[in-house]
């Protein structure tokens, strides 16, 4: 039978070719935030380093997790901290806390469509419109129009961070339509009158951010390099990198610490995001 | 019925009926031929200015967000790796089955139905539940419960096997696509006149040198039909390599069974929901849609004309 | 030599035929390889159903619960609690606990105490999330003002009921069925019929063309062109909804439900036909009267498994459909279905979690609907067509 022995000697070829893989593989997985970023980070790094080979892969901060915890990538990709829950299956898993860097800062935009009138929420607004409590724009000085909430995958971090920071740990409203990715939820917004979604600075083209105050009080901040980084827009969050410990040597660990360096910091201004303040960047 | 609707058809008189029946249901045919061609033409019109020489050769170390320098290289490799692979497993098996229900099993026994039951509800099976399959068994029974162990004993910190990887996506679609070639190859070994087999026998060949001599060279461009399908079917398929093997983004191409790769199928659906400007990305879209599509389209061309021609020459036959 | 084959009855056909000679040993193992490769298709169905409702299982039993009412414990106790006690209380197997030394242990208490003091005082949070009655009926959760269906997996109190995914299945099926039952129905009616042979030779494998679209670009279309060009039309507000999807999912399941369609009224024999026009009826008089109600049982197949074949689709819905997990009936309003979910939520979820088996159990029931009605569909076509070959004989 000359089919399976083809079939076989593949099997034996899969088998030699599988157990010679390379000392200076980095896997990279998590955030849908952090992807475009990760990858521009790889591109600059590999061009750097012949010998690094770095593989990205996006899905969302729980995705990064997940995989760091059953161990099939080197580091995790997270637009939101480490929860207690994930925090003790890695310790589960692999017997330590996972190490975290801070790698990046990202201001968190609400976007609402060209057309619209309205041009600034504040939190209480945001977390009336996210929720379901408030149906019209009307309600919130806009025109007479029922609101469409755009929202991400649970999978995402900007999802919890969103839901944590600006919710309050409250639920989505079930109407609020899932994104798979921040690009559909802000070309959608884009054909949408009435819609109004959140996502990363990084995608921030199609529509428009509008402007947040803390409370009623408060001016109006849009979100831009200076009002992040001093912290006067509230919608703000670092992104992380998390890493095995007993995986953070050599190349991995390399990596990590180019990526926090001025270089690494370079490539964050470039892709859209905030670099890190000084204190907290590698020498 | 009438005699006067009778009547009008021997007179050959004009009946309105029968117009209007014969326009409601070519009109329905016509409608899916134009959403056919609607759907091909915005993808060719959009697609033809992001297809080049350079689109389809460069790689993606640039940027693949940027559409001056972007390419599907990787893609087209990746999709052709796992469809290759596939194949290597799917075919054997599959026209193996074939054989046995064409050359020996009784039409009529338990065993018999009970595969052709098995067969056609494989091919009913929703394609992500092949996802969950092969995440499931592959994955995480199979790579990690099984090889992974087996392979590096004391090292339960190695995971080779126990991860996504295109070989899983391969035998996964490999599953997925098993009753098309079954059946295919099934059509096209009773496309043989019995008539070569019997004088085969009558010569003194066995049975066994009868199927392997004479029935499998005749039945080759139905068992080939069977692989063109197979690999038009895999080729597009995304949901089942979710979870299995497919990567956002790879900075080489895969170089080993256990790496993940990157996929056109699965990069139509990042570059339409996840491009950081979907309009400014628009034509890498289109690009890769076209691309897809001219893949796709060109092995169910050649399988359906193959096809066709076959099940002609069997129906003259009988 | 015989052939194994259990239960059958030698004849005179090709399959019957054995030689008078003994056959080679070798060639006596291969006819058995042949036999036990032919049964990898019966394998396969198994192991998919197993390995597939493997993982779902502990939600079928019961077994699972995320019902949290463990108080804290500070880390100085650990060495006051037993063995059997601390195991339980930070959720380790034996074999993790036994591999586990004692810093870890006393690291994972004080990540534990984080863990329990995230949690809100919900009271919500006391109840098991994933019992069936949460699953399938309403609950007023607190801070709801009446019992709600709600899918939000990734919460303080992860509520799984599956409601909102099976309407949001059903609403883009029907959606589908209604669009493309017709219309296939049809056109193959039109090609098995009335159209002129040749015309017929070209017109089948142009619609079977149709088939060689890969769902993810129906979704791409859908979503790109569709979702606009209908919301135009129709003006609803939701630009993405169960309509828009289930218009793409027609396209997708349009060639399936032809080619069996076409199939069964081919399969009806031509002296029908031919009786009926000699009687002097029409072409369209025998096709409507005499062929279509002789052919009905294989449409019914071809609507039970076009049926199958799209609430099994993924990639059209995961684009198109909006996503939101709403109890609506409103095929205008946006719906998440049971696949979209599975895609999208899966790559998050941790192996082996409460979510991850969730998304098995759904996958489960995914297998079972499509396993029923294919089976419904086959066993119909397989029916009609020894009827009608009886018939013909």
């Amino acid at each position: 039978m000359k089919s399976l022995f083809q079939k076989l000697s593949f099997v034996a070829a899969g088998l030699a070719l599988a157990t010679s893989t390379h000392a200076a593989d980095i896997t990279v997985k998590g955030s849908d935030t952090l992807v475009v970023l990760a990858q521009k980070w790889a591109e600059v790094y590999m061009g750097q380093h012949a010998d690094v080979k770095i593989q990205v892969t996006g899905g969302g901060s729980g995705v990064g997790f997940a995989a760091l915890q059953n161990q099939t990538t080197d580091i995790a990709d997270a637009s939101r901290p480490i929860k207690p829950a994930e925090k003790a299956a890695c310790i589960k898993a692999f017997n330590k806390v996972p190490t975290e860097y801070k790698v990046a800062v990202d201001g968190l935009s609400v976007y609402v469509n060209d057309a619209n009138p309205v041009k600034e929420l504040t939190l209480t607004n945001l977390h009336g419109i996210f929720t379901g409590a408030i149906k019209n724009w009307k309600e919130v000085g806009g025109k007479d129009a029922p609101i469409t909430v755009y929202s991400r995958e649970n999978s995402s971090g900007t999802y919890e961070f969103f839901k944590e920071h600006v919710l309050n740990k409250d639920d989505f409203a079930a109407s609020a339509q899932t994104m798979p990715g921040t690009a559909l939820l802000l070309q959608s917004i884009s054909k949408d009158k009435n819609g109004i979604g959140y996502g990363g600075a990084a995608y921030g083209s199609g529509a428009r951010a509008i402007g947040v105050k803390k409370d009623a009080a408060s001016p109006a901040v849009e979100p831009t390099e200076t009002t992040v980084l001093n912290q006067t827009y509230p919608i703000w969050r670092y992104l992380y990198n998390y890493v095995n410990p007993a995986l953070d040597k050599d190349a991995v660990h390399a990596y990590l610490t180019w990526i926090r360096s001025a270089a690494g910091q370079k490539v964050v201004k470039e892709v859209g995001y905030y670099a890190l303040p000084a204190d907290l960047q590698t020498k | 019925m009438t005699s006067d609707s009778r009547r009008s058809f021997e007179t050959g008189r004009f009946n309105f009926a029968s117009f209007f029946f014969t326009g409601v249901t070519g009109l329905a045919t016509a409608l899916i031929l134009a959403i056919l061609a609607v759907i091909l033409l915005n993808v060719f019109i959009n697609g033809w200015s992001g297809l080049s020489w350079r689109f389809v050769t460069a790689g993606t170390e640039k940027d693949m967000f940027d559409v001056d320098k972007a390419g599907v290289f990787p893609m087209i490799f990746g999709t052709t790796a796992r469809v290759i692979l596939m194949t290597i497993f799917v075919i054997p098996v599959g026209v193996i089955t074939a054989i046995y229900l064409t050359e020996y099993a009784h039409a009529s026994s338990l065993f018999t139905r009970a595969i052709r039951s098995a067969v056609n509800n494989l091919a009913g099976v929703p394609s992500i539940v092949f996802g969950l399959f092969g995440l499931g068994f592959f994955i995480n029974f199979l790579g990690h419960s099984v090889l992974d162990p087996a392979l590096h004993p004391g090292h339960p910190e190695i995971i080779a096997w126990g991860k996504p990887a295109i070989i899983w996506a391969s035998l996964t679609l490999a599953v997925m696509t098993l009753p098309v070639v079954i059946v295919t190859t099934e059509e096209a070994l009773k496309a043989i006149a019995p008539g070569l087999r019997e004088a085969s026998l009558a010569l003194g060949a066995s049975k066994l040198e009868t199927i392997v001599r004479i029935v499998l060279p005749q039945a080759l461009p139905g068992i080939m039909t069977g692989g063109i399908l197979a690999v038009s079917r895999a080729a597009g398929e995304v949901a089942p390599i979710l979870f299995t093997g497919a990567a956002y983004y790879m900075a080489s191409l895969p170089h080993s069974l256990t790496d993940q790769f990157m996929d056109l199928g699965y990069h139509v659906f990042v570059l339409s929901t996840q491009s950081p400007n979907v309009d400014k990305t628009k034509p890498i879209l289109y690009g890769t849609v076209a691309v897809l599509l001219l893949l796709t389209f060109s092995l169910n061309l050649v399988a359906i004309f193959v096809r066709a021609n076959m099940r002609k020459k069997l129906r003259a036959m009988n | 030599m015989a052939i194994t084959n259990p239960g059958s009855k030698m004849n005179d056909s090709w399959v019957g035929i054995q030689r008078g000679q003994r056959v080679r040993p070798w060639a006596w193992l291969v006819e058995k390889g042949i036999f036990l490769v032919s049964l990898s298709a019966i394998l396969m169905i198994f192991l998919i159903f197993v390995f597939v409702a493997r993982e779902a299982l502990p939600i079928f039993l019961g077994q699972v619960s995320t019902a949290s009412g463990q108080k804290v414990i500070p880390v100085a106790d650990m060495e006051k609690l037993t063995p059997a006690e601390l195991q339980a209380y930070l959720g380790l197997t034996p074999r993790q606990y036994a591999e586990m030394d004692t810093d870890t242990k006393r690291t994972l208490m004080e990540v534990k105490i984080e863990e329990l003091k995230g949690i809100s005082k919900d009271p919500d949070t006391a109840l098991n999330t994933v019992a069936w009655r949460q699953m399938i009926f309403g609950h007023q959760w607190s801070g709801y003002p009446a019992p709600v269906y709600i899918w939000q997996p990734v919460s303080e109190v992860q509520k799984y009921n599956i409601i909102p995914l099976l309407l949001g299945s059903l609403k883009a099926t029907l959606v589908a069925l209604l669009f493309s039952v017709p219309l296939s129905l049809g056109a193959a009616i039109y090609v098995s019929q009335l159209a002129n042979p040749r015309v017929r030779e070209w017109l089948k494998p142009m619609i079977e063309l149709l088939a060689g679209i890969p769902s993810v670009v129906l979704g791409f279309f859908g979503l790109i062109v569709l979702a606009t060009v209908l919301q135009k039309v129709f003006g609803y507000q939701s630009r993405l909804n169960a309509f828009v999807a289930g218009i793409a999912l027609g396209l997708a399941i349009i060639p399936g439900v032809f080619s069996i369609a076409e199939d069964a009224l081919t399969s009806v024999p031509r002296t029908y036909t031919q009786a009926a026009l000699a009687l002097g009826s029409s072409r369209w008089q025998a096709a409507w009267q005499i062929v279509l109600p002789a052919a009905i049982p294989g449409v019914f197949a071809a609507v039970v498994l076009g049926f199958g074949r799209a609430i099994g689709e993924t990639m059209v819905v995961l684009m198109a459909s909006g996503n939101a997990s709403i109890v609506s009936w409103n095929i205008f309003d946006s719906a998440r279905t049971m696949t979209a979910t599975i895609a999208a939520e899966m790559a998050e979820a941790v192996v082996g979690g409460t979510h991850y088996r969730i998304l098995f159990m759904l996958g489960t029931l995914l297998f079972v609907v499509t396993f029923v009605a294919n089976l419904a569909g086959d066993l119909v076509i397989h029916r009609l067509k020894r009827r009608l070959e009886g018939k013909s004989a």
